[in-house]
C-alpha cells in the first residue's frame, strides 16, 4: 500500500527536525532519505506541486556558485525553492522538496551521477549542463559511463524543455546536437586560451575517435576544438563573454553578450571558471525571461557560495577558504592563487572520505607545480596528509618547508600563528576538510553553521517563505 | 654506476588516468637523487620503442582510450618481447596491464587483442571492483614486502597455470577477486592494477624495478643507496590502514 503523501512528508520532516536538535548536521539529505524510502514516488509528486516547474543545473565544477548567481538573479522575478546547501544528490533533492510551499520556481543543482533520476523525478522545464571532467573515478566510473547517461536524460527531456550546454566542452556539445532551440553558452577571448592541460579529459572525439584539434583551452579541455576525423567543431554560442580582465582574488570584468544585448559584468568572484559559472547562470535566467539588467545585477551581487573562495574573518586575521576536489577544478583554484600572488604559507587539506573521493590519485593530475617558486610553507592536513606532502616532495618542494598537521583544527591553529597581524590565511580542503573547518569556526564562533547561513541567503533572496 | 635509465613511456597522452605521471616522477627523482639520470621517451601510436631502453612503462586508461591504443599495441609483442629479453624491466599499471596479455573480451564476446608478453587474460564480469588493496610479494627470495595501493576495474584478469602472480592479496579484490593473486610477474616485467599511484607509497618496489633496469647494463642491480623515506613510510602505513579497514573482500 502506498503511504498517503502528507503522512511521509510528515515523518521526514520530522526527521529532519531531530537531525538539527542532535545537532549532527543541518538536516540537508536525511529527510529526503526517509523520504525516498517511503515512497519512491514523492519526489516527482512533490515537484508537481511547484507552479512554474523547475530548472536544473549539473556539473562537475561550478554547480553550487552557478545555482547561486542563477539565484540571485531570478530572485526579484520568482520566489524560488531550491538546495543552496550544496545537497545535491537525489536525497537532498527530495529535502528541498519538503520546502516549496509558496515558492513558484524549483532551482536545484544536482550532482552528475544523480542527474537521471533526478530529472526523471522534476521533468526540469530548463537543463543547464555546464562541464563534465574526470572527479571522483571511484565513484562514478568512467567519465564515458557519466556522458552516456546524460545522453539518456538528454533523449529523455521534454521537446518543450530548455536545453542549455556549455559549447566549450565538446562532450556536451556533441550531446545536444540534432536537437532543435539548443541555447549554447562559451567564452570567445582567445587571448586567455592556452594549450590544453595535462589533466584534460576529452582529447578524443566521442563521434569518431580521432583526437580533437584544440586550437586553444580555457579551463581543462573547455576550449575552441575541432575534430579532423568528422569535421565535428564548436559552433559559435548565444550567448557568450569577450573582453575578460582577470583581477587576481578579487574577481574579473567582462563583456557579457546576450541576444538582445551586450552589457559589462564586474564579478566579485576570481578566475575563469567563474566567468563560465556566470555564463552558465546568465543563460539559465534568459531562458526563464530574466532581463539582461536582472542579469547582470545578479551576477555582480552574488558572494561566493560556502567554500568557494569564501572569505571568513578570524580576530584580526582573515581566512580564505578555496574547495579543491578534482584536477581540473584545483588546477584553476592555483592558477587564481599565483595570478594574485602566491602566499608563503598554505593550508592543503586531503581527506578521502566518500565525499571527498577514496581514491586520492587525482592530486598527482594536479598542477601545483607553479605553487612551488613562491610558497615557503606547506602545512599538509587531512586525513591523507602524508599523501599530499609526497606529491610536493616529488614536485620538487624541499621536506624541510612541509609540516604534517593531520588534524585540520591543529592545521589551522598552524595556519593562523604562522600568518601576520592583519594577513590572510589560503586554505584549500577537499569536501569533508572543508565541512570540518566549517564546523570547526562555527563551534569557535567565528561564522554560522552552514546550513543556517545557506538557509539564511535563501531567504534574503526570497527564495522560499520564512520559517515560523 | 651507470649514470643513465632510458625509460619508454607508451601512449604517455591516452594512458595517463590513474595520475601515471606520480610514477614517472617517483622513477625520477629516486634515480636522480642516486646521480642517475632518467631519460624518459614518450612513445605514441605508430612511433618505435627508443633502442637501449631500461624501463618500459604502461598506465591506465579509460576504455576509449584505451580501444584507440590497442591495434597498435597488439603489434608489439617482437618489439618488446625484444627489449625484455636484453633486459629493460617494465611496469604496467591497470589498462597496460590488461593489455600485456592475450587480450581482453567485454561483455558482449567482443575480443580486444593483447600484445601476449605475460600469461594471462582478462574478462569483462558484473560490477567494477573498487578500493583499497594491499598486497603481500616476494620480488627476491626470501624477502617479503607489503604493496598497497587502489584498483578500480571491471575486468577479471585470470592467470595461466604456471604464471606469477605479484602477490598474494591481503585486503582487496586483486586480479578477479577469487584467487587471492594479484598482478603478475615475468623475470622483471610487472603488471598490477594497483594504482594511487603506486609508487610514491611503495619506494621499495620504485627502487626495485630501477635495480633492475640497470642491471640490464651493469649486469646485475647495484645496491641502491639509502634515501630518507620517513614520509613514504607515512602515507603507507595510511593507505595499509584503509586497505584493512575498507578494502574489498575476495572469496
Amino acid at each position: 500500500m502506498r503511504i498517503p503523501l502528507l503522512i511521509s512528508t510528515l515523518i521526514a520532516r520530522a526527521a529532519g527536525a531531530v537531525s538539527r536538535l542532535s545537532g549532527k548536521g543541518g538536516g540537508t539529505t536525511l529527510p529526503g532519505r526517509v523520504l525516498n524510502a517511503l515512497d519512491a514516488s514523492a519526489s516527482a509528486r512533490l515537484a508537481c506541486r511547484i507552479k512554474q516547474g523547475s530548472a536544473i543545473i549539473s556539473a562537475t565544477n561550478g554547480k553550487t556558485t552557478s545555482a547561486a548567481m542563477a539565484a540571485a538573479i531570478l530572485a526579484p522575478r520568482y520566489r524560488l525553492a531550491g538546495n543552496p546547501a550544496g545537497a545535491n544528490l537525489s536525497s537532498g533533492v527530495a529535502t528541498a522538496l519538503l520546502h516549496t510551499r509558496g515558492t513558484d520556481l524549483g532551482l536545484f543543482e544536482v550532482d552528475e551521477a544523480a542527474l537521471p533520476r533526478v530529472a526523471e523525478a522534476l521533468q526540469p522545464r530548463v537543463l543547464c549542463l555546464g562541464n563534465l571532467f574526470r572527479d571522483q573515478l571511484d565513484r562514478y566510473g568512467e567519465l564515458e559511463m557519466l556522458a552516456e547517461r546524460w545522453r539518456g536524460v538528454v533523449a529523455g527531456l521534454a521537446p518543450e524543455s530548455a536545453l542549455i550546454v556549455n559549447e566549450d566542452d565538446p562532450q556536451l556539445a556533441q550531446l545536444a546536437r540534432g536537437r532543435e532551440g539548443v541555447i549554447r553558452f562559451g567564452i570567445e577571448d582567445t587571448r586567455l586560451g592556452g594549450p590544453l592541460p595535462h589533466a584534460a579529459d576529452a582529447r578524443y572525439c566521442s563521434n569518431c575517435g580521432v583526437a580533437y584539434d584544440y586550437q586553444l583551452a580555457y579551463v581543462g579541455h573547455l576550449g575552441v576544438y575541432s575534430c579532423p576525423g568528422c569535421g565535428f567543431s564548436r559552433s559559435k554560442p548565444d550567448i557568450w563573454a569577450d573582453g575578460i580582465t582577470l583581477e587576481g582574488l578579487a574577481g574579473s570584468s567582462f563583456r557579457l553578450h546576450l541576444p538582445q544585448e551586450t552589457l559589462t559584468v564586474r564579478l566579485g568572484l576570481p578566475g575563469l571558471y567563474n566567468v563560465y559559472n556566470s555564463l552558465a547562470a546568465a543563460a539559465l535566467a534568459q531562458a526563464l525571461g530574466a532581463r539582461p539588467a536582472e542579469i547582470a545585477n545578479g551576477l555582480e551581487s552574488t558572494a561566493a557560495a560556502f567554500g568557494r573562495s569564501e572569505r571568513i574573518e578570524i580576530g584580526e586575521k582573515e581566512l580564505l577558504l578555496l574547495l579543491i576536489k578534482n584536477p581540473t577544478g584545483a588546477n584553476e583554484v592555483v592558477r587564481t592563487i599565483v595570478a594574485a600572488g602566491t602566499p608563503k604559507t598554505m593550508v592543503i587539506a586531503l581527506n578521502d572520505g566518500i565525499a571527498d573521493g577514496q581514491d586520492v590519485s587525482w592530486i598527482w593530475d594536479v598542477d601545483f607545480e607553479p605553487l612551488l617558486g613562491e610558497l615557503e610553507r606547506l602545512i599538509a592536513s587531512g586525513g591523507r596528509a602524508a599523501e599530499l606532502a609526497l606529491r610536493f616532495k616529488y614536485a620538487g618542494f624541499p621536506e624541510s618547508q612541509i609540516e604534517l598537521l593531520r588534524s585540520t583544527t591543529e592545521a589551522l591553529d598552524r595556519g593562523l600563528e604562522l600568518t601576520e597581524e592583519k594577513g590572510e590565511l589560503v586554505v584549500c580542503p577537499t569536501y569533508t576538510a572543508m565541512l570540518e573547518l566549517q564546523n570547526l569556526l562555527a563551534e569557535r564562533g567565528h561564522a554560522d553553521p552552514y546550513w543556517q547561513r545557506a538557509a539564511r541567503a535563501r531567504e534574503e533572496s526570497g527564495q522560499t517563505r520564512k520559517p515560523k | 654506476m651507470t649514470t643513465r635509465i632510458r625509460l619508454c613511456h607508451l601512449y604517455p597522452d591516452q594512458l595517463n588516468i590513474y595520475a601515471d605521471r606520480g610514477n614517472i616522477a617517483v622513477f625520477r627523482s629516486r634515480a636522480e637523487r642516486r646521480g642517475c639520470e632518467l631519460e624518459v621517451v614518450g612513445v605514441g601510436v605508430g612511433e618505435a620503442l627508443a633502442p637501449e631502453c631500461d624501463l618500459i612503462y604502461l598506465g591506465g586508461g579509460q576504455d576509449r582510450e584505451q580501444a584507440l591504443i590497442a591495434p597498435d599495441f597488439a603489434k608489439r609483442h617482437d618489439e618488446i618481447s625484444a627489449a625484455l629479453e636484453d633486459g629493460a624491466a617494465l611496469l604496467a599499471v591497470c589498462g597496460g596491464y590488461q593489455l600485456l596479455g592475450r587480450g581482453y573480451r567485454d561483455r558482449t564476446g567482443v575480443e580486444m587483442p593483447g600484445a601476449e608478453i605475460l600469461p594471462l587474460e582478462t574478462v569483462a564480469g558484473e560490477g567494477r571492483m573498487i578500493g583499497d588493496v594491499s598486497i603481500e610479494c616476494e620480488l627476491d627470495p626470501g624477502e617479503l614486502l607489503t604493496v598497497v595501493g587502489f584498483e578500480n576495474h571491471g575486468g577479471r584478469t585470470l592467470l595461466d597455470p604456471g604464471a606469477v602472480p605479484l602477490g598474494r592479496v591481503v585486503h582487496g579484490f586483486g586480479n578477479d577477486g577469487e584467487s587471492g593473486f594479484e598482478g603478475c610477474r615475468l623475470g622483471k616485467a610487472i603488471g598490477t592494477y594497483l594504482h594511487g599511484p603506486l609508487l610514491p607509497r611503495n619506494p621499495w618496489l620504485a627502487d626495485w624495478l630501477l635495480g633492475q633496469a640497470l642491471a640490464r647494463t651493469l649486469g646485475e642491480p647495484p645496491e641502491l643507496e639509502t634515501l630518507d623515506d620517513e614520509l613514504e613510510y607515512q602515507a603507507h602505513a595510511v593507505a595499509l590502514g584503509r586497505a584493512r579497514e575498507r578494502g574489498g573482500k575476495f572469496r
